[in-house]
């Protein structure tokens, strides 16, 4: 019986080393305990975890040929249609998604299907059998992609196969967006992400750094300078914050300043490299997702003795994936669930020296669903804290949308654009991601990277809109 | 990378770089800036574009020598490179016919003040310049501003060139004598501060521009937040020029002391390798 063979888990840096450094904390399978674990695959007929995966991997497929030793072939599976497989593998929902409709879940524990997946691409990748599968064939078309994270990439990655010219613009100094400024080096480690933009190159893909779209260039520029298509993939944009008194003191970050810093400055470098960054002793973050939990860790890393991870609701409303909330409470995050801040308190400087918090209780579901968190009358007690990082989210980018007339946005400035053919409210224009949908996953903004690509190849073939 | 034509001290804290930006030079407006980063392990840092040359798609950047990044950057030689040039960032300065302009400089603030002074007067504004520094040589631009002024107050606090007197007791003056419609402020927080304070009870419209603490400069990191009538606002995206009247300076001073402490670990570690290097050589 197949199901008899347990998951297979992953060998991990233990915590107590990993917090003192910057490396991947899961190190991959072993080439036998891949085939093991693929080997509890179903082969089912009708895949229901295809249906989870929003860029729809061939999961059985490629499963199959893991437990066959066909490792290449594997990879080159997931990759006609996952441009980013060595990312996925690491950092996508899979709890929710794939392995969530696994029919061994009925009956225990799903194939870890990440884990697989993040196998095959590394295997290709450790070996450098890079194959290079240019477009068969050059279409006529030239595609801008403005943002090159998951989004960008991903569309640019479709667009070239089919075989259109296609050009990147990246604000930064660095392509990868999220992937290289938020994600850190411990749970995506970069050369990983350079690998898979040196791969888009090779198909092609024209990448141009530092250059502002909206700014440097409107998308209006873009059209008629000689680009049939746009695609928008700009991500998120300004932080949110709590609004309470205090968030202005010297010491409070938005997570994405924090991470910036972290990661795309190397500011865990400093002083070789030039960035600083607050290394406090004491750290309070504010947040439950994915984002939170990377700070928390980082500032670890980064030194601090107490880090104090603060949540609102309780651990079960954590949007977090679940492996990421394990790996930081193993690494010694300290959890102050169903609690909020209400004030920073600093000293004479404006340095930050502690939060005043209130304890909450779960109340009735409000429009998300959850149950809405409600203040303890009396509750109130501090936390003496040196650095803050507010890790709630963050609204849309303002600058294409205030640059590019007749592009249609929501009440919360984000982007609007069709579910299935991301077409924007201007012809030839298209969004997705972030700057459509809000704070969301890398797979998401990925599976709509690939939609926009199918309707740009339709809308380049037919001309209709 | 992006090629150094011209890099020259022209005081004895402030030097004038010109460098192969087409893009910037293309579509940068009066009042915008860049971000740059000089190699490999440098830090992002914003600076006000002064002048374009949309021929040779070049730009000229002003800036003061404060820390590790300025010091290195004085140090490069023309023909050798910047690793990374952003821009244009940042609103353009509204260019309108206001009636009369005055365009106030200090110290360093001069360089972003004159191609707005320049556009202004292109307008068909009256400008009145009004520029100052410490001391004589560290003024900067003084020909320049006069060619753009139809009347230019040079002052200096120690009276060694023009007037010994604050930018704030001359721009006085001017509103004393005559209507002013518009005040451009840009320099040190305290004069912007003080210009803010001299225009508040006659209600002039004032403009200053924000050095706040950036990271991107394009919207996403919100270390750039300053309190702007009671609200939250972005200088990279919603700025750098707010409404005097309404910041809060006193905020912005705090948040600018963020990295005091880093920035001095910064300078010693490299001022001690620099002096090995002096050493060896």
């Amino acid at each position: 019986m197949k199901d008899k063979v347990p998951r297979q888990s992953m060998p991990e840096q233990p915590p107590a080393q990993r917090v003192r450094n910057y490396k991947e904390v899961p190190l991959g399978y072993s080439d036998e305990t891949a085939r093991l674990e693929a080997s509890r695959c179903l082969q089912c007929k009708r895949p229901t975890c295809v249906d989870g995966c929003p860029v729809r991997v061939d999961i059985p497929g490629f499963i199959k040929a893991i437990r066959d030793g066909d490792f290449l072939s594997s990879i080159h599976l997931i990759k006609t249609t996952n441009s980013l497989p060595a990312v996925c593998g690491r950092v996508c929902p899979q709890e929710e998604q794939c392995e969530k409709l696994c029919v061994l879940t009925k009956k225990g524990e799903s194939v870890a299907i990440g884990k697989l997946e993040r196998f095959a691409a590394d295997y290709e990748r450790e070996r450098e059998q890079l194959e290079i599968r240019a477009a068969a064939e050059m279409k006529e078309g030239r595609v801008a992609i403005v943002g090159s994270g998951p989004a960008g990439l991903t569309a640019a990655g479709e667009l070239a196969k089919m075989g259109y010219r296609v050009t990147v613009f990246e604000a930064f100094h660095n392509a990868g967006g999220v992937l290289v400024y938020g994600i850190p080096e411990f749970r995506l480690p970069k050369a990983i992400v350079q690998y898979e933009i040196d791969a888009l190159a090779k198909l092609g893909v024209e990448i141009v750094l530092n250059r502002v779209v909206g700014s440097a260039g409107t998308v209006n520029d873009l059209l008629s300078e000689g680009f049939d298509a746009v695609f928008i993939g700009t991500g998120a944009g300004l932080p949110l914050f709590l609004d309470i008194p205090g968030e202005n003191l010297q010491g409070v970050y938005s997570a994405n300043e924090y991470l910036t810093r972290a990661n795309l400055m190397k500011a865990y470098k400093f002083p070789e490299y030039d960035t600083p960054i607050a290394r406090g002793d004491s750290i309070a973050v504010v947040g439950g997702g994915n984002v939170a939990m990377d700070s928390a860790r980082m500032a670890l890393r980064l030194g601090s003795k107490k880090v104090h991870l603060i949540y609102r609701r309780s651990r079960a409303e954590m949007p977090a994936r679940v492996e990421e909330v394990h790996h930081a409470e193993e690494e010694g995050v300290l959890f102050q669930l169903l609690t909020n801040p209400v004030r920073f308190i600093g000293d004479e400087q404006g340095r930050l020296k502690a939060v005043e918090c209130v304890r909450m209780e779960l109340g009735e579901p409000d429009d998300s669903g959850r149950r809405r968190p409600v203040v303890v009358k009396g509750s109130e007690f501090t936390i003496d804290i040196d650095v803050a990082i507010v890790a709630i989210g963050n609204g849309p980018n303002p600058l294409i949308p205030r640059t590019t007339p007749g592009l249609a946005v929501s009440k919360w400035g984000n982007i609007v654009a069709d579910d299935e053919s991301m077409k924007t409210s201007r012809k030839g224009v298209f969004a997705g991601g972030d700057i459509v949908t809000g704070a969301a996953t890398v797979i998401l903004a990925m599976g709509a990277g690939r939609k926009a690509a199918m309707a740009i190849n339709t809308y380049l073939q037919t001309g209709e809109w | 990378m992006h090629r150094i034509r011209l890099n020259e001290k022209i005081s004895p804290n402030v030097g004038k770089m010109i460098v192969d930006a087409p893009d910037v030079a293309r579509y940068r407006k009066p009042g915008q800036f860049i971000m740059l980063r000089i190699d490999e392990c440098g830090e992002r840092i914003p600076l006000t574009i002064a002048d374009v040359d949309t021929a040779l798609g070049t730009i000229t950047l002003y800036y003061q020598i404060v820390g590790k990044t300025t010091e290195n950057m004085a140090r490069l030689k023309a023909g050798g490179h910047l690793k990374d040039v952003a821009g244009p960032l940042g609103h353009p300065t509204e260019i309108i016919k206001f009636g009369t302009a005055v365009c106030v400089g200090g110290g360093i603030g001069v360089a972003p003040i004159y191609p707005i002074a320049a556009a202004l007067h292109r307008a068909g504004n009256k400008v009145v310049g009004v520029i100052g520094a410490r001391t004589k040589n560290l003024l900067i631009l003084e020909k320049e501003m006069g060619e753009v002024s139809e009347r230019l107050i040079v002052c200096t606090d120690d009276g060694s060139h023009g007037r010994k007197a604050f930018v704030t007791e001359a721009l006085g003056e001017i509103m004393a004598a005559e209507k002013v419609d518009i005040v451009v402020a840009i320099g040190p927080v305290p004069m912007m501060r003080a210009v803010s304070e001299l225009t508040r009870p006659s209600g002039i419209k004032t403009l200053v521009s924000l050095n706040s603490v950036m990271v991107d400069g394009t919207g996403m990191c919100g270390g750039c937040r300053v309190t702007v009538n009671g609200e939250k606002r972005f200088t990279c995206v919603d700025g750098p020029e707010f409404d005097g009247h309404q910041v809060n300076f006193e905020e912005l001073v705090m948040r600018l002391n963020t990295y005091r402490d880093e920035e001095a670990v910064s300078m010693r570690e490299h001022r001690c390798r620099l002096g090995e290097v002096d050493h060896e050589g």
